[in-house]
């Protein structure tokens, strides 16, 4: 979409009307207003974006946003998503969704949705918890949670939505934190900016429900120590100092050793490669985000986009045939009565 | 099979056809036999013959069920008539058997004095112990009421095709596996009809292995041959061409009719159509049928479940689809919670029912008129979704544009409840003129500019039809949001007021009553005009219930007919007519559901009459039914 002749749009041009309803503190403001500044700087215009959400805190996204919106049904935004995507590949389709709609109601859509690498960018807010439902325990919630519903502790073993992503071999695959204006948006502009399904996981606190959860590597002692930043082309290392790095052992999985000690085998991030394998082993060096963590793009590769698969279909039989109505009823074996 | 001139007996011209009104054949065989094809072959023998057909298909639900069990028989009935007919016919005049299995699955059901050919081969004492047979039938003197004919289908096939097994251009298997041909050439042979037709579709259909369509040619040939140079075949017989309506013709089966209709609806409407589907008996050949007609701007979506199959229709519906999803019964149960969002959404959505027997998967190849409640009630919330209902297989071309229409007029989810008897049965179509079809470009118009002072109000109402702007992404300035959330007057905006939900579920009901109000007048079926006796059915039992009322009025009885297409609303003006009438009568192939519906809203005591087997009504069984239940008040007095 060409937009020179087009005023630039700011934030404001992206927030609707409505009153925000959260709970004060709570991680989707600051997620909301990243979002809306970034359609701004990417030259994104209302008329043409739609966000479409399921049921949830984050899935009331959509009424906050001075664009087209779908708040649909719980876990069923992917595919409604998709329905749009494939009929009007003029728009740019956004999911939002949450670690309950997207990996327990809505699962086997998210895993469809990737696998077939239908044009949408989809944002999960993760905070491993229920939250409009006031407090249970999520599929992305530690072993061991204690909540209203597990008072003697979760003992469903949790989903990494980066590694479900990988194993759908989505084409490109992120994960952010709510707070980091600059890296959710570098993040989100990269993901809109891929042809095919995105999938970002926001790590996402949740002030009421479950404060804190990602406070490992959202914290101002801890996060330097924790994050690791995936960037394209680097070295994997990290801490205040980058005195840890990530190597590769022989068996394929990662591993965090002293850099000192890393010599050549540090590993070079390459979100490009073609085999999710080393994408997969870095989402595994975390199975939860309560040490060292990575965060940033894992997968960004190319990949024939449902979308244009089917466009390409219809265009196909359209030049191989008119659509003429009278050809089809008259087809097959035709006789003529008086 | 009713005889207009009496049999021939001079043995001079044994092959003289006697003509006919009407026959009835049954093929019926192993699930591997063929039998559908072969039916279908000669429905349309018989529909370029003039005639006009009904048809009824029925096999079972496992795609190869144990050979030679009667399980596995797989059956196609076939009525033909120089008439108008509704029905596929009580009984069959004639009967091919493949194996035992077939022949003692529907022995029971075949005219006494019906012809029966059995192919003899199959008759061993293996076939016949994997039938369940105690004793064999061809000599236990179980079918001296009917004329047998004991012909070997298999060995005449292969003797047909010894050349070329013995050079080796098809195996022994696939030679056998001709014999239905064999059967079809013998049947074709036996009501004289020319089998050009079926050759030239034979070669079509065997283009990439031409050999196998030159088997099939010879053994199709082969089996008129035995037919004309036996003696074993008193008479063979013809039914004249039917008077039918003037025009062009052709068969057509209820899921094509209806993936037809889609199409009809969009092109006239000037949208593009998108059905998501998800595959399901007796649906699927909906979705087989659309993906075929992509050049229509047809975007087909075989979705990972039923529920994502109407969610992407529903986003394809706000981007300006006419978006459509086909299912049966179970899968529409999974589809219920987004028929009510699309319900608040009010965005414009055909949902296709083919209903099978229930509960839960039940009879997936068996018809039943099982979801009438489900469609008209069955989902949470007060959810009004209109509902339209299928007469017949070329009906489903009409109803499907009707049910387009309502959906694009008044920006609702609609119900379309077809059958599995319709679905896969047939019947001659006179096909309709293009130019004359319902222009469906009025019924709706994109919002481009907003409606009111300085912004957009997406629930702002038509005041005549109560519909919403249908306002697609992609339009500057009209930016807005849906959510299955309770809507606010006009901006839609979220609300959690008491009053305004009762207004606005009040405002929901009305909206989908007013479709009623703008139907044009019921079609009431009383030649006389002063029947006692209503029958009010809806759906595929127009056929049974039309031919049953046809054969009471020749017995002197009164009675009227009305066969309901609009199901939800109910046509405002039948309660009225049933005032009128001192009987109602509703006989449906589920447990009283539309009888249900009636009593509740009208408290007229309507008499049900409820038969659930799978199978559709006979019409003598209607009119045994009609004469009971409607007793007196069918007689002239007054």
């Amino acid at each position: 979409m060409s937009t020179t002749e087009l005023p630039q749009l700011t934030r404001k041009d992206f927030s609707s009307d409505q009153e925000v309803r959260w709970c004060p503190g709570c991680g989707d403001y600051a997620v909301l207003a990243t979002v809306q500044s970034t359609l701004a700087d990417i030259g994104a215009r209302p008329e043409s974006t739609v966000f479409v959400s399921g049921i949830g805190c984050s899935s009331r996204f959509p009424y906050y946003m001075n664009t087209y919106g779908m708040h649909t049904i719980h876990g069923r935004a992917p595919a409604v998503a998709t329905g749009l995507s494939v009929s009007r590949p003029d728009l740019d389709v956004w999911v939002v969704t949450g670690d309950g709609d997207a990996l327990s109601i809505g699962g086997n859509h998210l895993l469809h949705a990737l696998r077939r690498n239908v044009n949408l960018t989809i944002l999960l807010f993760n905070n491993e918890i229920y939250g409009l439902t006031k407090g249970q325990y999520s599929p992305t919630s530690p072993l061991g949670s204690v909540h209203k519903s597990t008072p003697m502790g979760s003992i469903d073993r949790p989903l990494n939505p980066v590694s479900l992503a990988l194993g759908a071999e989505a084409t490109f695959v992120a994960r952010s934190i709510d707070s980091d204006r600059k890296h959710l948006s570098e993040v989100l502009a990269a993901a809109h900016a891929h042809r095919g399904a995105s999938f970002v996981e926001i790590y996402q606190n949740c002030v009421v429900f479950n404060d804190d959860a990602f406070a490992a590597v959202t914290g101002k002692d801890t996060k330097q120590q924790n994050q690791i930043r995936l960037r394209q082309g680097e070295p994997v290392v990290f801490g205040p100092e980058g005195e840890r790095a990530v190597v590769a052992g022989e068996d394929g999985s990662m591993r965090i050793v002293p850099t000192a000690e890393a010599g050549d085998r540090v590993v070079v991030h390459d979100a490009t490669r073609e085999d999710p394998t080393t994408a997969f082993a870095l989402a595994r060096l975390a199975p939860s985000p309560t040490g060292p963590t990575p965060i940033g793009i894992f997968r960004a590769v190319e990949g024939p986009v449902y979308d244009d698969l089917a466009r390409e279909q219809v265009a196909r039989a359209k030049a191989a045939a008119p659509a003429d109505l009278r050809a089809l009823l008259e087809g097959g074996n035709i006789w003529n009565v008086g | 099979m009713s005889a207009t001139t009496t049999p021939s007996t001079s043995t001079g011209e044994p092959h003289r056809p006697v003509e006919l009104h009407d026959a009835v054949i049954r093929f019926a065989g192993d699930s591997g036999d063929g039998m559908q094809l072969t039916g279908d072959r000669f429905t349309t023998e018989a529909g370029l013959a003039g005639n006009d057909l009904v048809t009824f298909p029925d096999y079972p639900a496992e795609i190869r069920a144990p050979a030679g069990t009667q399980a596995g028989v797989s059956s196609f009935q076939l009525h033909f008539s120089d008439h108008d007919i509704h029905t596929a016919g009580d009984a069959p005049d004639v009967l091919v058997a493949m194996n035992p299995a077939a022949l003692l699955k529907h022995i029971g059901a075949l005219k006494p004095g019906g012809t029966v050919i059995v192919n003899v081969d199959e008759f061993d004492e293996r076939a016949l112990q994997k039938a369940g047979a105690m004793t064999n039938p061809l000599e236990d003197g179980s079918l001296v009421d009917f004329r047998v004919q004991e012909v070997g289908l298999t060995s005449l096939t292969l003797r047909t095709l010894e050349a070329e097994i013995a050079d080796g251009d098809m195996t022994r298997k696939e030679a056998e596996r001709c014999k239905n041909m064999l059967a079809l050439g013998l049947v074709s042979w036996m009501f004289s009809r020319p089998m050009d037709a079926t050759e030239e579709w034979l070669r079509e259909k065997f283009a990439k292995r031409p050999v196998l369509a030159e088997a099939n040619v010879k053994v199709l040939r082969s089996g008129r041959n035995y037919g004309e140079t036996t003696e074993a075949f008193a008479f063979t017989y013809e039914v004249p061409a039917a008077q039918l309506p003037p025009g062009r013709y052709r068969t057509i089966s209820g899921n094509q009719a209806l993936a037809y209709g889609l199409v009809a609806a969009a092109q006239r409407a000037g949208l593009p159509l998108f059905a998501g589907a998800y595959p399901i008996t007796p649906a699927s050949d909906i979705l087989h049928e659309l993906a075929k007609l992509k050049h229509f701007d047809v975007t087909t979506f075989q979705a990972e479940d039923e529920i994502a199959a109407i969610a992407s229709a529903i986003g394809a519906a706000f981007g300006g689809s006419l978006a459509v999803t086909a299912s049966s019964g179970p899968g529409i149960a999974l589809k219920t919670e987004a028929i009510g969002l699309a319900a608040i959404y009010e965005l414009p959505l055909v949902v296709v029912d083919v209903q099978r027997g229930g509960p839960s998967t039940g009879l997936p190849t068996k018809t039943e008129q099982s979801d009438l409640l489900q469609a008209v009630v069955g989902r949470n919330g007060e959810a009004p979704v209109p509902v339209v209902a299928v007469k017949s297989p070329g009906d489903a071309f009409d109803a499907a544009i009707e049910a387009c229409r309502i959906a694009l007029t008044y920006r609702t989810p609609v119900m379309l409840l077809s059958d599995g008897y319709t679905a896969n049965s047939a019947e001659p179509w006179r096909i309709p003129d293009v130019d004359g079809l319902p222009d469906l470009s009025t019924a709706f118009a994109f919002a481009t500019e907003r409606n009111d002072a300085d912004r957009f109000l997406p629930y702002l109402r038509d005041p005549g039809t109560l519909a919403r702007p249908w306002a697609v992404p992609g339009t500057p300035g009209l930016e807005h949001r849906l959510g299955g959330l309770e809507k606010a007057p006009d901006t839609g905006a979220i609300s959690y007021d008491g009053a305004n939900h009762h207004a606005q579920t009040v405002l929901r009901h009305e909206r989908i009553t007013r479709i009623g109000a703008q139907l044009p007048p019921l079609d009431v079926d009383d030649p006389t005009g002063d029947a006692d006796v209503l029958v009010v059915g809806w759906g595929s039992t127009d056929g049974p219930i039309r031919a049953a009322v046809h054969t009471l009025r020749g017995n002197g009885r009164r009675v009227a007919h009305v066969q309901l297409t609009h199901l939800a609303p109910i046509h405002p003006d039948l309660e009225e007519v049933m005032r009128r009438h001192r009987v109602v009568i509703c006989p449906e192939n589920n447990m009283g559901q539309l009888a249900l519906l009636l009593r509740a809203r009208t408290l007229i005591d309507v008499k049900a009459y409820d038969r659930v087997t799978g199978a559709p009504f006979l019409s003598s069984e209607l009119v045994d039914v009609i004469e009971r239940l409607g007793g007196d008040a069918l007689e002239g007095e007054r």
